[in-house]
């Protein structure tokens, strides 16, 4: 493509795609996300390619891999439009049925449709997926209806429209009043304003000034970020041209995961194609502004999510954080004015200047405006990524959008704000989701992970868990982050040992309080709230754990016993030749029996039972 | 080896900001950083030998050892948690003989745990050469471990 010289070009090419584009013709789109790759999506994709290419069909039908739709559980996803015809769990050999019979004869094929599992009721259309009725979803949306690889998909769908506006139409700074308007604020977990900061960097002395996308997800269990940067890359390249524009940068980088190769590769050929066209580079659609991106790939630490660690990583050093007298906005990157936004709230920039401040601020709760997109996964029927208005609640999230949790089991706690974040208990499911509320019980919001667990979940276990994480991820410099959070992970391993004393939980507590108060940056100065919340919510777990010496969920592997129902074991000796110790034996057709002293509670004979004979005490 | 070195730090401009991303292209080539490679780049890039070893230890993503023929990397992401991936950690632990971040002596299997993958919907989840092997479970990890040419004992078939 040629390079673009001015607004009315874009706007012009844009009409081009358009007009040459039938809105009636027939499209497979097929989610590409990591999740539905994972599930081999790329051969069903080939397959459609191969099946279209047999019958003489390329250029009468399209396909389209798109990114990540969000309903992972049911993947590998497939839509037909225009119609919206959704098909889930679709297999890789299942093109030509699809081609057949729903493209060349109009047929719905019913196996392939969702059940309504409360109603039984097969749902055809997408929209009307009880999953997708209730999100609303602003920025997420486009992942399905474009192709990340293609810059025409994006400017089909009004892609860069915003950029136009705000280099035909808006000086600088009534980018940043229009930004500071909407009270955009950082969905990375901070909740800072974004157009604060855009002004501070803005107001700070130095050059280069720099604009950078924090896309070092690092919160187990969280994955919008990358979805976003694999599905719509180009909306988040669109809010940073803009923010760069604002803040008068020239510069900027997208510092992402090593560990998510196809954001790497989406976001680098997104790059490539708006340099080509000019949307990137020098002179800007003949704007005089110019400003061009880098990526940078994370060598997998944690702790340069923050914001600190992430310059010394672009500078080429261990990301270790330094303090915070001096603001990133006056000394960041290079010791220079630095504006830096996680990826979903890069996204959400172009929306806000194409609708407008006051249409965003009709949107959310009093202080939190806009749309946040969780990954709701664990212990949930329908794991994916959720996009909702803030103010909804966890009930809403939980079990309407999510359909609750599976095999009947019972909610116990959902996990929300990462590493840095709490646990939280049934009694407060019905609280708004936004920066603020949820920061009033003990958790917080964070960058929109949501871990469901159920009543077989040890929260003793869980906590223990983000303490080892946070162990291994702690860069080290802070002393009481580094040896604190060790010795309280010794505390938590004897007390899943069976050997808690008494005085534990109050030792953990202090303990926890002193790191709050000790550490530099956010890794530590959160780091206990996973164990201060569980103490806090379930502390009768806690004190079955250290009192009784059990582990009323049946994880603690020191203070559990397996055992066989005599009344359920039909015999079928699955257990007995997946015990790697001999400990599960038994006749052919008899009960089997578990010797208590050769087991080594691996578990593998609790999960292999088809008859749920294996019994957790 | 220099040669491959030289080619590496002529991509990224012998930019020493580039020092991370020039690492993950050695470790590419070679499956991990050789001491000699390390030296190699200090001497191309002009950055002192310690802090290439601050950079090489402090991120996850590099070693310093040789790695097997065969990646093992399991989700140990909070989804995956909650979904029982410690049982499975410890039962290829005790399959190969190693503990997780090693390699087998006979150079045929690494086995690493990862925060997360992502890909939550599919956990636990066990990533053997590439290959995403979702809700993994021990008598799934055995036949996984099989196919990549492991003896194991027991198996449910």
């Amino acid at each position: 493509m040629n390079k673009i010289k001015s607004p009315d070009e874009l706007l012009n090419l844009q009409e081009k795609i358009r007009s040459n584009r039938d809105p009636n013709k027939p499209a497979i789109t097929i989610c590409g996300g990591t999740g539905c790759l994972a599930y081999g999506a790329q051969k069903l994709i080939d397959n459609f390619f191969s099946e279209i290419a047999k019958r003489n069909l390329i250029g009468k039908i399209d396909i389209r891999a798109t990114g990540c739709h969000g309903f992972c559980e049911r993947g590998p996803l497939v839509v037909i439009k225009p119609q919206g015809i959704f098909y889930q769990r679709v297999k890789i050999d299942d093109a030509a049925e699809i081609i057949e019979k729903t493209i060349l004869n109009g047929e719905v094929i019913e196996k392939f449709l969702y059940t309504d599992p409360r109603t039984g009721e097969k749902i055809t259309y997408e929209h009307e997926v009880p999953f997708y009725k209730k999100q609303m979803r602003l920025v997420f949306g486009m992942n399905g209806q474009i192709d990340p690889k293609s810059l025409e998909d994006y400017l089909a769908i009004g892609g860069y429209n915003a950029l136009v506006k705000v280099l035909t139409s808006m000086e600088p700074e009534i980018v940043i009043q229009e930004i500071i308007k909407s009270n955009l604020r950082g969905r990375g977990g901070g909740g800072f304003p974004a157009g604060w900061k855009w002004d501070a960097t803005r107001k700070a002395k130095g050059y280069p000034k720099y604009v950078i996308c924090n896309a070092d997800e690092g919160d187990p269990g969280a994955y919008m970020d990358r979805s976003l940067l694999e599905g719509n890359p180009h909306s988040v390249l669109e809010g940073m041209i803009i923010g760069a524009y604002a803040i008068g940068a020239n510069e900027g980088y997208i510092y992402v995961r090593n560990e998510y190769p196809l954001a790497v590769t989406n976001v680098s050929i997104a790059i490539e194609k708006a340099r080509e066209i000019g949307l990137l580079g020098e002179n800007i659609l003949g704007s005089g502004f110019s400003f061009d991106i880098k990526i940078n790939r994370g060598g997998g630490a944690f702790v340069c999510g923050e914001s600190s660690a992430l310059f010394a990583s672009i500078e080429g050093r261990a990301g270790e954080p330094r303090a915070k007298y001096v603001h990133a906005t006056d000394k960041g990157l290079y010791d220079k004015p630095t504006n830096l936004n996680n990826v979903e709230t890069w996204a959400n920039v172009p929306l806000i200047i194409n609708k407008g401040a006051d249409w965003y601020q009709t949107i959310g709760t009093e202080n939190s405006k806009g749309t946040k997109i969780f990954s709701l996964v664990g212990k949930i029927k329908n794991t994916g990524l959720v996009e909702v208005p803030m103010g909804i609640t966890l009930r809403e999230i939980i079990f309407e959008i999510g359909g609750g949790i599976p095999k009947g089991r019972k909610f116990k706690a959902v996990q929300t704000g990462g590493p840095s974040g709490g646990c939280i208990p049934e009694q407060f499911l019905d609280m708004p989701v936004d920066f603020d509320e949820l920061t009033k019980i003990g958790s917080m919001m964070g960058s929109g992970g949501m871990i469901v667990m159920d009543d077989r979940n040890c929260m003793v276990d869980v906590a223990n868990y983000f303490l080892k994480f946070l162990e291994e991820e702690s860069c080290g410099k802070c002393t009481p982050c580094r040896e604190g959070i060790l010795q309280m992970r010794k505390i938590l391993d004897r007390i899943t040992q069976g050997e808690g004393k008494e005085g534990d939980i109050d030792t953990l507590e202090w303990m926890g309080q002193a790191i709050i108060d000790g550490s530099l940056c956010a890794l530590g100065s959160t780091a206990p709230n996973p164990v201060l919340s569980t103490i806090r919510y379930f502390r009768d777990e806690y004190e079955a754990h250290i009192k009784d010496k059990k582990c009323p969920a049946g994880v603690c592997k020191a203070l559990i016993t397996y055992s066989i129902d005599p009344e359920t074991c039909t015999g079928c000796g699955v257990c007995a030749r997946i015990c790697p110790t001999q400990a599960a034996t038994g006749e052919k057709k008899q009960v089997h029996n578990i010797d208590t002293a050769k087991c080594i509670k691996c578990g593998a004979c609790f999960e292999s039972c088809k008859f749920d004979a294996v019994k957790v005490k | 080896m220099e040669a491959q070195i030289k080619e590496i730090i002529q991509r990224y401009n012998q930019d020493k900001s580039f020092l991370i991303p020039i690492l993950q292209d050695v470790q590419k080539q070679f499956n991990y950083l050789p001491r000699e490679a390390l030296n190699q780049v200090s001497i191309l890039l002009g950055v002192p030998l310690s802090q290439i070893y601050h950079v090489a230890t402090f991120y996850k993503a590099f070693s310093l050892l040789p790695r097997g023929r065969h990646q093992l990397q399991l989700c140990l992401g909070t989804a995956c948690h909650v979904r029982n991936a410690p049982l499975i950690e410890e039962h290829l632990e005790r399959s190969l003989g190693i503990k997780a971040g090693e390699t087998t002596a006979d150079l045929e299997f690494t086995f690493e745990t990862v925060n997360c993958l992502g890909a939550c919907a599919l956990g636990p989840i066990l990533v053997a050469d590439g290959e995403y092997y979702g809700q993994m479970t021990i008598s799934k990890a055995n036949k996984i471990l099989k196919q990549l040419g492991k003896k194991v004992e027991s198996d449910d078939e």
